[in-house]
């Protein structure tokens, strides 16, 4: 076990009885075999001796215990890293980024408050998972969708900390929260926004309140322990269309971007897509093409793409009631009729609510509010490894910008001689721009782990010198993720550490998170 | 007025998860905690087809070979890509009612 940095093992015994004494002696868990518990299960780093296993795990039931922990935490100098559900497996699972840091999980704290399907939003606590919303509003045949990331199993409150995304129209998470309740490293008890009124009668209803607007310094953030959420939520669709639109030549994903981009910012496409490269499927003819010793030629490529349907395609997924997503079709159809050669179908549609049944064949029943692992059956079945994580940069929605990255990707793990990755689509996690989810393996054997994070390594380094940053990081990797931040030599870090020697001066929360040290390891 | 928005107000109210009575239900904890993998199809059942190629039931709940120190031993340290499960998450006594419905002989 990895104590805290600078405190001895009696010292931390002291906190741990103090720990006791607020949550109660079995839900402080420091035996080795409970300890197991909280290691990322598809850890880089697996059984080396860095390995993310915390010395303590302390369980909270309520906010004051909350606040009483942190006061102990302070006394004493043990840092904790808060977990939702703490699933979050591909970004670090539970596991703190640094050795020696215990965990709070706050999984016991799982009241979902409140749910309004007049005003679309809920008020929740950390330990909610998306599967236990989804079964409230199911169960209480409440008119209102949730947006779940692929996995379901983690939480509203840990997923939207973390700006994770989902695949309906509310698919940006932090966009769409409405007040917080913090709880600040000195226990300190804040609410944001109108949540800051007592006996607020519209906490749920606006976000900004009055002041400096503090929301965003809380996600992905180490400057306190967010207790209740409230998000903002999608009144039931009665419709939903899937469009696709192929066309035939490289340089077309330059209009198909721009077209993609026009229909997005006017509301006409919402919800997750991706720009499909044709040339990069799996077909026994095509892997023998990119297998030719120098490569495939881009007359080559051109000339395969001629015979099997197009270079490049994107579904349009397109929600509303049902007048809506007719007049929107008819939106997207003509303005992709602007691109010579470009081949326009319905792939998918569907009158809404769908039988959950139905919706768990999808491949992402999240589409639909439905919250599944269904996205298991992707990731986990093509990769080698016991586990995954991820990389995901982010890069200018245009389509210059998409061949661009694929070339430099490409051209960076060649360079390293990495076979051993999958590269997701460039994706429309986030209004305006594309997200490029590259995923390697992770195993239990040290050698192949270390070859895996030198590739994820080097990715993240070559697209932060081009310009693309992640938007999120893996716990293990956090500190090279912040390195492309560095305009005005690295301005950014110290405005992160200003704020965290003011609000955290002991660094008790999650030291390392964002790649923000505390003073005391600077 | 305060009365009259009460009224108004749309709310529900109450907790989620399974309740923490005396006897879990291993059959709940099982399709709470298990399923959304161990459903026919899905990963869980995919890999152990793939691992016992037919020799076996893939779906667990189909099982009549399950030992309750195995289940134990994976929900507490995963196997593969399943990963693990906590004490907050899975109660002992949760998992161990999840063991006796797992290896009862009719489910």
């Amino acid at each position: 076990m990895i104590l805290p940095p600078g405190v001895s093992q009696r010292r931390f015994t002291s906190a741990l009885r103090e720990f006791e004494q607020i949550v109660g002696k079995e839900w402080v868990f420091s035996s080795d075999e409970d300890l197991g518990t909280y290691r990322d299960a598809y850890s880089p780093y697996w059984d080396e001796k860095i390995d993310r296993i915390p010395p303590v795990a302390l369980c909270p039931a309520n906010v004051e215990q909350v606040r009483a922990v942190l006061k102990v935490a302070n006394l004493f100098k043990v840092p904790l890293w808060p977990v939702s559900t703490g699933k979050n497996l591909g970004y670090g699972g539970s596991a703190p980024a640094h050795p020696g840091t215990g965990v709070l999980d706050l999984k016991r704290m799982n009241r979902i408050l409140e749910v309004d399907d007049k005003n679309h939003y809920a008020l929740v606590e950390p330990g909610v998972s998306y599967f236990d919303l989804y079964r409230h509003i199911r169960d209480n045949k409440l008119k209102v969708w949730i947006d779940s990331p692929d996995p379901g199993w983690g939480s509203p409150m840990g997923n939207t900390l973390d700006r994770g995304v989902g695949r309906t129209p509310m698919q940006d998470h932090w966009s769409n929260v409405c007040g917080l309740e913090v709880v600040l490293p000195n226990g300190d008890l804040v609410r944001t926004g109108m949540g800051a009124i007592p006996n607020s009668k519209s906490w749920q209803h606006f976000k900004y309140g009055f002041g400096p607007y503090v929301d965003g310094i809380f996600s992905q953030s180490s400057y306190g322990v967010v207790t209740k959420m409230g998000v903002w939520l999608l009144p039931e669709p009665e419709a939903y269309l899937v469009g696709n639109v192929t066309v035939p030549k490289r340089d077309d994903v330059i209009p198909l971007v721009d077209m993609l981009s026009y229909l997005m910012n006017t509301g006409v496409v919402q919800g997750q897509t991706y720009i499909q490269n044709m040339l990069n499927g799996f077909a026994p003819d095509l892997l023998a093409l990119r297998a030719k010793p120098g490569g495939a030629s881009e007359a080559e490529l051109q000339a395969y793409a001629d015979t099997h349907g197009g270079y490049w395609s994107l579904a349009l997924p397109i929600y509303g009631t049902k007048e809506l997503v007719a007049a929107k079709w008819q939106v997207a159809q003509r303005k992709a009729a602007e691109i010579p050669g470009a081949r326009i179908e319905v792939q998918r549609s569907y009158d809404l609510p769908m039988p959950e049944e139905d919706a768990l064949k999808l491949d992402s029943p999240c589409e639909v509010s439905v919250p599944s692992l269904n996205i298991f059956n992707t990731v986990a079945m093509p990769m080698k490894g016991n586990g995954h994580m991820f990389a995901a940069p982010v890069i200018p929605m245009r389509g210059s910008a998409v061949i661009e990255s694929l070339d430099v990707m490409r051209k960076a793990m060649e360079d390293i001689g990495c076979r051993d990755y999958m590269a997701v689509p460039a994706s429309t996690f986030f209004a305006r721009s594309l997200t490029i989810l590259v995923i390697y393996p992770t195993y239990k054997d040290a050698e192949r782990n270390r070859k895996s994070r030198e590739a994820l390594k080097h990715m993240v380094k070559v697209c932060g010198e081009h310009g693309w940053g992640d938007y999120r990081a893996h716990a293990s990797f956090m500190s090279e993720a912040a390195e492309a931040y560095s305009f005005n030599n690295h301005a950014l870090r110290r405005l992160h550490e200003t704020l965290k020697d003011a609000l955290d001066p002991n660094g008790i929360i999650s030291p390392g998170k964002a790649g923000i040290r505390p003073r005391n390891e600077r | 007025m305060k009365a009259l928005i009460g009224a108004l107000a749309v709310l529900t109210l109450l907790t989620s998860g399974i309740a923490n009575s005396a006897e879990p239900s291993g059959q709940a904890v099982y399709e709470k905690w298990c399923l959304p993998c161990h459903r026919a199809g899905q990963v869980g059942s995919v890999q152990l087809q793939q691992r016992y190629k037919g020799a076996i039931p893939a779906v667990l709940t189909e099982r009549t070979d399950l030992q309750p120190a195995l289940i134990s031993v994976l929900v507490r340290k995963g196997g593969q890509v399943m990963p693990i499960f906590r004490k907050t998450e899975i109660s002992d006594v949760e998992l161990e009612a999840l063991a006796t419905y797992l290896t009862k002989p009719t489910k």
